[in-house]
């Protein structure tokens, strides 16, 4: 009897908590993308700098285990290093072609990251918006009608 | 958080533009100077940028690696009575093109107001992410 409602309880949390989670993860990726787009600016003036973005689209897909992600390098020892995997990792990121060539090699568009920087701004705010609305959700459930 | 990190990278940046910035005010400032008793006027002077990773993956920042002198030949001007002329009449300025330095100014000022863009949105998506759940 105890075991069954136990069991109930812990499938109603779980998918309370779900879209948490999905929310959380999107929530990181769209901060690192944001560093990347920083990473972007900040070199617009740098000769020979490629500008890099995510894609986002597959990275929350292997972030929230709806694809594979790429297997991961092992760590056997204390110095080593582990990258992460998959299309947030260093070398999962996409190089940008120049809109126009340059002489000194750098395809930073501005007006793009610019626009990307707005985008992914705009979003990690919907993403947040998204948290904060399941979370007076879950607190109305608990709280009941009070009145 | 990686958000914290776009701090270091566009704060990289707005202070390798405004190393630019002052080397183009000391170009611009010695524009008119004249060579010296030695013989050599001012050269104008550039920035050379390069990229700099800050630890974690994918965060590129900027430094100045290098502030090289160009090595173009200075102005001369025909003018004998000028105290610095040399045997010929001939007065040499600084290798200073102001127009150049004025694009450079410009430029600089663009990118730095575009990193500057960039901290303001981070600080307000990092404090909206401070009252999450409130």
């Amino acid at each position: 009897m105890f075991r069954a409602v136990a069991a109930t309880i812990g499938r109603m949390i779980n998918r309370l908590t779900d879209t948490l989670n999905f929310q959380a993860e999107a929530l990181v990726l769209r901060s690192e993308r944001q560093r990347v787009i920083a990473s972007n600016i900040a070199n617009a003036d740098t000769p020979g700098y490629v500008a890099k973005d995510m894609d986002f689209a597959s990275a929350l897909r292997q972030a929230t285990g709806q694809a594979a992600t790429p297997a991961q390098m092992q760590a056997t020892a204390a110095g080593h290093i582990r990258p992460l995997a998959g299309a947030r990792s260093e070398a999962g990121l996409r190089y940008a072609t120049a809109a126009q060539t340059n002489l000194d090699s750098n395809s930073v568009d501005m007006d793009r990251e610019r626009a990307s920087f707005a985008d992914n701004s705009v979003k990690y705010e919907a993403t947040l918006r998204f948290i904060n609305g399941s979370v007076r959700t879950l607190l109305d459930a608990i709280k009941g009608q009070s009145s | 958080m990686s958000m914290f990190q776009v701090f270091n990278i566009s704060g990289s940046a707005v202070s390798a533009q405004s190393q630019r910035l002052n080397v183009v005010a000391s170009n611009l400032a010695n524009a008119d100077t004249v060579a010296g008793p030695d013989g050599s006027a001012y050269k104008a002077r550039q920035v050379v940028f390069q990229t700099e990773m800050m630890g974690a993956v994918s965060a590129a920042g900027v430094k100045v690696s290098t502030v090289s002198e160009s090595d173009a030949a200075g102005r001369r001007v025909h003018d004998p009575k000028h105290p610095s002329a040399d045997a010929e009449g001939y007065v040499t300025y600084s290798n200073v093109n102001a127009v150049e330095e004025m694009v450079n100014m410009i430029s600089a000022s663009r990118s730095y107001q575009n990193n500057v863009e960039v901290m303001n949105t981070a600080k307000t998506l990092l404090q909206k992410t401070l009252q999450l759940g409130s």
